[in-house]
């Protein structure tokens, strides 16, 4: 996406006459005023969202300038000492820090495993049912969780899994000993996975839905009239049709490998244990606004950004190579 | 593209018996069985809990206790929970901070959205690139948690209302869907209304807005539903406990085990604290649910395709 600038000359046009020139420049600018007087009402509608971007997304972008300060709240952003990159260094050294980026990965290793082809089987045992009254029942169901908070999703597993939750009244009742899955460094990838699985499973079915319906019945007709079975039918009709929007999928959450879900893990950090449940942005919010190390915190913060750009670019560029159109295209 | 995402087709009642096309091969019993085994599991894991959970906030001191907790067969059905939590107290104010912001929030992003949306549905016009690139690129850069705090808190909106709104005003991604419905609209009945004189406002208000009536009400549950479920702005930006909105009251209630206020009184026994503390997560539930039938009926349209292919 390039911007183009009017105003510029076009290069390797002849040079011309500088009155003319001074000419062309005058005669290009008193377009544009009559064009900013056409459109000055569509420029007032777009101002306030112009507005808003800019205080809260482009000014922070700056005031991440504090990772190279020594910060402090009393002082004024500019008035505080710059350190260079110590933060960074602190950072770095930290083996919280390194903690938290090996269960960031891990997490998003293990749903990339056992979430993301979940829709995409649903989808397709969902395609092949034929009454359709079932299915926009079922659909109507698995979508529901999508809607419901975090605070909602775990508060409900909590009553189910949880130290007095329905597996433990069960378990007690057959004097069984209890456990508290809740609490369980050891089984909380599972169930952090789980709980992202009954949340957004059914709702991620949405778009292989649509790549299904967009597939061409006759296909598979003439692969039947030719003696393709069912199975043969999947794998080479319905699979290579969903191969496009796996492959983006895919790539979007590889660009996104370093954020999983922050609400879902600040909500259980407390309860399993920075061990276990410490990712890059609960290790953020905790240094940051819990204990006060502002520019400590801004730079894990930034690092992490830096990174996730260069992903989602390397992701972009991965897609183009397969073939894919990507997530954005240079035009 | 809305053949198998519709939800409920209306237009054929009932009639809709198995179609199986002629040149397919009927299902094995088995494997048409199992397939409908595993898509009933997955909807009763769905179902069930939230079934529970509603039955319990029903139910009596004496079911609870004699369940040894959450409720799985009716007994002794009572509103009191609800009575306790809804007259007055904590959670009554939760509820009510809660539908403020979503109320307001929901308006001013609409209006927000939809006047962008407009103002950037004409290629061509002044700054038109800039300016979509300006709102683009938030979409791959996010400035981080520590500086988006600290200009909240330099703007001196800590404890203030705004800060559950303001930032979190706008999103990107809703525009650019909008403009995109915008911009699918024949152009040339918006010419002839500019040839006849009406200005921008005018079309917009007369014409663009009755006829982007869908778009205009899922992004607006949209926005509605992220406003209701927002939990983590309000952690950062209140700490006055009088205007905590529900699902962080929710939070310390169900999550953190605080006991609910009000609820000292009742040492009685009349009303059990997971009953009181299940109605908490119905009353932060009830909205969504109510408005989800008519997402729902607009997700067919083909609006939501769009939108989550991007």
């Amino acid at each position: 996406m390039t911007v183009v600038d009017e105003r510029r000359p076009t290069p390797g046009a002849p040079p011309a006459d500088p009155a003319i020139q001074k000419n062309a420049t005058e005669r290009k600018r008193r377009k544009r005023r009559a064009l900013f007087r056409r459109d000055r009402t569509l420029l007032l509608m777009v101002l306030p969202a112009l507005v808003l971007t800019a205080l809260f997304a482009y000014v922070p972008i700056v005031g991440n300038a504090i990772a190279f300060q020594d910060y402090s709240p009393y002082v004024g952003m500019f008035e505080n000492p710059w350190v260079g990159f110590a933060n960074f260094e602190r950072v770095l050294a930290d083996e919280a820090f390194w903690s938290a980026v090996r269960n960031t990965l891990t997490i998003t290793a293990f749903q990339l495993v056992f979430f993301f082809p979940v829709p995409i089987m649903m989808a397709i045992l969902l395609q092949g049912l034929l009454s359709p009254r079932i299915r926009s029942l079922f659909q109507s169901i698995v979508y529901l969780p999508h809607f419901l908070s975090w605070v909602i999703v775990i508060s409900i597993f909590q009553q189910i899994l949880g130290g007095a939750g329905l597996l433990n009244q069960f378990l007690r009742d057959n004097g069984i000993e209890a456990v508290n899955l809740m609490t369980q460094p050891d089984t909380f990838l599972i169930l952090v996975t789980s709980q992202a699985l009954w949340k957004d499973a059914g709702w991620g079915i949405i778009v292989f839905l649509a790549a299904l319906s967009a597939i061409d019945p006759s296909l598979y007709e003439a692969a039947a009239m030719d003696g393709a079975g069912r199975r043969k039918r999947m794998w080479h009709i319905t699979l290579p049709a969903l191969r496009p929007i796996i492959i983006l999928l895919l790539i979007l959450r590889l660009g996104d490998s370093l954020t999983v879900g922050f609400e879902q893990l600040l909500l259980q950090r407390d309860a399993v244990g920075a061990g276990a449940a410490e990712v890059l942005d609960t290790f953020v919010y905790y240094s940051g606004i819990q204990n006060g190390d502002w520019s400590y915190a801004a730079a894990a913060g930034l690092i992490k950004g830096v990174i996730s750009v260069l992903l989602v670019l390397g992701a972009n560029k991965l897609a183009h190579l397969f073939g894919e159109a990507g997530v954005y295209q240079k035009s | 593209m809305s053949i198998t995402t519709r939800p409920i087709d209306s237009s054929h009642p009932r009639t809709s018996k198995v179609v199986r096309p002629a040149w397919e091969e009927p299902r094995a019993p088995l494997e048409a069985g199992a397939r409908a085994i595993v898509l009933f599991v997955m909807a009763a894991l769905i179902v069930v809990p939230l079934y529970i959970v509603v039955l319990t906030s029903f139910s009596s001191q004496a079911t609870i206790t004699a369940a040894g907790g959450m409720v799985i067969v009716p007994g002794e059905l009572t509103f009191s929970a609800y009575e306790q939590i809804l007259s007055g107290g904590v959670v009554t104010r939760a509820v009510m901070v809660s539908v403020g912001i979503t109320a307001v929030g929901t308006l001013i992003s609409l209006v927000v959205s939809v006047m962008a949306a407009y103002g950037l549905s004409r290629p061509g016009s002044f700054a038109h690139r800039p300016i979509l690139f300006f709102l683009l690129i938030t979409m791959f850069f996010g400035a981080g948690m520590i500086p988006s705090y600290l200009l909240v808190s330099n703007l001196g909106l800590i404890n203030s209302y705004w800060s559950l709104i303001l930032p979190s005003c706008i999103s990107v991604f809703n525009i650019f869907l909008m403009r995109g419905f915008f911009m699918g609209i024949d152009q040339s009945i918006l010419d002839s209304a500019r040839i006849d004189g009406a200005g921008d406002w005018r079309i917009l208000s007369k014409m663009v807005l009755p006829m982007s009536k869908s778009v205009i009400t899922v992004i607006g549950l949209f926005y509605g539903v992220g406003y209701w479920n927002a939990f983590f702005n309000a952690t950062l930006y209140i700490n006055d406990s009088e205007k905590l909105p529900l699902q962080v009251i929710l939070r310390s209630y169900v999550l953190q085990g605080v006991s609910v206020p009000g609820q000292v009184a009742v040492g009685s026994g009349e009303v059990a604290t997971l009953a009181v503390q299940m109605a908490v997560v119905i009353i932060a539930l009830v909205p969504v649910l109510i408005v989800y039938p008519f997402l729902q009926k607009h997700i067919s349209s083909g609006v939501m395709i769009g939108a989550v292919k991007g």
